[in-house]
């Protein structure tokens, strides 16, 4: 009988040994307090809620402390195992052109094509990208870690998860959850940039309104965009390639099932799998490292400087256009491409200082031209670095 | 006007891609790499003899499958050996920028990666090597009296085109199944350590790359625009049809063609008199309740089977 209970014991003292509780440390509790955090950003203020959701409770799954010398294959980073599975599409790099796909599919250039001028200013805000590289370089951060870290100001969480995959994958998570992290934090981070950089008559200017874009335009513009971006950076063509070929899906008007499906179904089971795999990727001791400090301090700066340059390009660029054709600088924050909150932000800044002033279809301009400049410059940081 | 830069800018685009073509590169996925004629200390087959070797380098960034293929010896035009790649085997199949090694020994029988020919150092040697399709994808002349023993000759780097004799000094080594030039370090991220410590070189090159294609972009767009947007004004700007003409138009259109709302009256009565919303009452409007297994469960379960 004492065999038995001694036989018991052993048991339940060895399955102890597997529970969460026997393997837990600190860091796994503060990693599953900031997936909380991410789930009451998401719940309580909206903060993006389709990326920190996902992102969040994968946080929590990633975290749940297990036994990892048993060889369960429960962990994202041991190979064969369930969430390790889904991983792949991060680590070699497919779910990211599968959300421009989506994103393709959803956008609409109209405001772009009315005013091509509005690319160049999409093309300043990459300032945040170089600037944040050359930071990191500073903080000692290696050339290819530097341009990973960088493109988080691009503001563009896919082309994020494309590029450190690819140049970092050490890095990858902290990468990606800090730009999520500033993404669905533009409306703090930019307003107070834009009203210290822009003086009261430059807010209140108003822009010539958008000419009407023809179908036939629309359906040119991928096909073109697509040729020239790509023949000058090829390493871009992954991203741009998709990009492109969901908006022609789209403006073609003669495959609507295809873009309803790449906008809908498609872009929601990609966006859950990515999110969910990126939080579980931060494992504690994986994550919580000085370099994960440095990494979101980073971002912080890369948003900063990107809706800086965004701002003060405009104001440049004022000064060389007619004076019926001049921008409301506003709008140069949104060259960040964080579609389409960094548009939204020009449209209720703008607001607060004329209430019949709209700037929401002007600044989507440069919103979308953010999302094909920042995958031009990961294709560049691509074909440089790698 | 509009058209004529329209033209011109076109025209240029068109110059500059064209004038950026390179026809020079190797299209070939598969080289010959490296050629040893006298072996005397270097690598073992697997029956532990030295002989000659050939080295093929798997230049794409892809499994290439070498069955089928064929390597080719000749010393003297027109008496040429060929050995074919045996089909079957798979180990034929190189992985991406990987090597694959063949004995040229003469005996076939030992296995797939032993030639049906032996290389001479003393005569200028031709070896080619063909696909399946007797397309050449790669051939090398060694002349003769070249090659010492132990020396090979190999491509300066994997694939590049330049040659050089290997084996005579230390930075030019011989390397069976092994990169021609080993890589110790990455040289771009050393370039770039050692002149852009600041990153400002990288930051400069790539905004001007990324303001380039977008201007690019832009003035496509500004073209194709004034083109759209001058086309629409013309069409504004077309005097209306006289009012004769048009009634006249009005007419025959009319006479070939109905409205819309006759079709929609058509198809109404079409789709009631094939069953369609109403049932048997006459007047009053009811729906008919038609079960399928799209919307009810039950017709699409199987039949409760019975006992006969």
């Amino acid at each position: 009988m004492g065999e038995f209970f001694s036989f018991i014991g052993n048991n339940l003292a060895d399955f102890w040994g597997y529970t969460g509780f026997a393997n837990a440390t600190p860091g796994h509790f503060i990693m599953i307090l900031v997936g909380c955090v991410f789930i009451y950003l998401a719940v309580r203020h909206e903060f993006e809620p389709m990326l920190l959701i996902p992102i969040g409770f994968g946080m929590l799954i990633g975290n749940i402390p297990f036994n990892m010398d048993a060889g369960l294959q429960l962990g994202i980073y041991e190979q064969n195992s369930v969430l390790n599975t889904l991983y792949q599409g991060v680590m070699t790099g497919w779910y990211p052109p599968l959300i421009f796909l989506g994103i393709g599919a959803m956008t609409d250039f109209s405001a772009l094509i009315s005013n091509p001028k509005l690319m160049l200013v999409g093309a300043a805000a990459q300032f945040g990208i170089f600037g944040a590289y050359m930071l990191a370089l500073l903080f000692g951060f290696t050339p290819m870690e530097a341009g990973a870290i960088g493109i988080i100001g691009g503001a563009d969480g896919p082309t994020a998860i494309f590029l450190s995959s690819k140049l970092a994958p050490n890095l990858m998570g902290a990468i990606a959850v800090s730009a999520y992290s500033y993404m669905a934090l533009v409306p703090v981070i930019q307003p107070p940039i834009m009203r210290l950089l822009t003086t009261k008559k430059e807010r209140v200017m108003r822009m010539k309104p958008p000419r009407p874009v023809s179908h036939t335009e629309k359906v040119m513009f991928p096909i073109i965009g697509l040729l020239l971006t790509c023949f000058f950076v090829p390493s871009g063509l992954p991203l741009l390639g998709m990009l492109f070929f969901g908006n022609l899906l789209k403006e073609s008007g003669v495959t609507r099932r295809l873009a309803e499906t790449a906008r809908n179904q498609l872009i929601d089971v990609i966006t859950m799998l990515l999110g969910l795999t990126v939080g579980a990727s931060t494992q504690a001791s994986e994550f919580l490292t000085l370099n994960s400090v440095f990494i979101f301090m980073l971002g912080a700066l890369s948003f900063v400087i990107a809706t800086t340059s965004g701002i003060l390009f405009v104001k440049l660029f004022n000064l060389v256009l007619p004076k019926e054709k001049k921008l409301n600088p506003l709008i140069g924050n949104s060259g960040v491409s964080a579609v389409p909150d960094s548009a939204r932000i020009s449209q209720v800044v703008g607001l607060e200082y004329d209430p019949t002033n709209y700037l929401l279809m002007h600044a989507m301009g440069p919103n979308v031209a953010g999302v094909i400049g920042s995958a031009v410059a990961a294709g560049i940081l691509l074909g440089f670095l790698l | 006007m509009k058209k004529l830069s329209l033209g011109i800018f076109l025209s240029a685009l068109l110059l500059v891609g064209l004038s950026s073509c390179n026809p020079k590169r190797i299209e070939s996925k598969l080289l010959i790499n490296e050629v040893l004629m006298v072996n005397e200390n270097n690598y073992m087959n697997d029956y532990g003899i030295r002989s000659p070797w050939i080295e093929i380098f798997n230049k794409s960034y892809n499994v290439t499958d070498m069955a089928g293929c064929y390597l080719r010896m000749s010393n003297t035009p027109g008496d040429t050996a060929t050995y074919t790649i045996p089909k079957g085997d798979v180990t034929t199949k190189v992985a991406q920028r990987q090597q694959a090694i063949f004995f040229a020994d003469g005996e076939p029988n030992r296995g797939t990666y032993h030639l049906n020919f032996t290389l001479d150092p003393e005569k200028t040697t031709w070896l080619g090597l063909f696909d399946t399709r007797w397309k050449l994808l790669d051939q090398v002349t060694i002349p003769a009296n070249t090659l010492g023993a132990d020396h090979s000759y190999g491509r300066v780097d994997d694939g590049k085109p330049e040659w050089e004799v290997k084996g005579n000094s230390s930075k030019k080594y011989v390397s069976p199944k092994a990169n021609n030039m080993i890589k110790e370090s990455n040289p771009k991220m050393e370039k770039f350590a050692e002149h852009d410590k600041s990153g400002i070189g990288m930051t400069v090159s790539a905004v001007s790359v990324v303001f380039s294609a977008l201007l690019l972009l832009y003035l496509s767009f500004r073209f194709i625009g004034k083109y759209f947007s001058g086309r629409d004004e013309k069409k504004a700007a077309a005097p209306e049809p006289i009012a004769a003409v048009k009634a006249e138009e009005k007419k025959e259109t009319k006479a070939e063609v109905a409205s819309d709302e006759v079709y929609a009256a058509i198809a109404m009565a079409l789709y009631e008199m094939q069953g369609g919303m109403h049932d048997v009452e006459s007047g009053v409007l009811t729906l008919v309740d038609q079960q399928s297994a799209w919307s009810a469960k039950s017709a699409f379960m199987r039949s409760k089977p019975e006992r006969k």
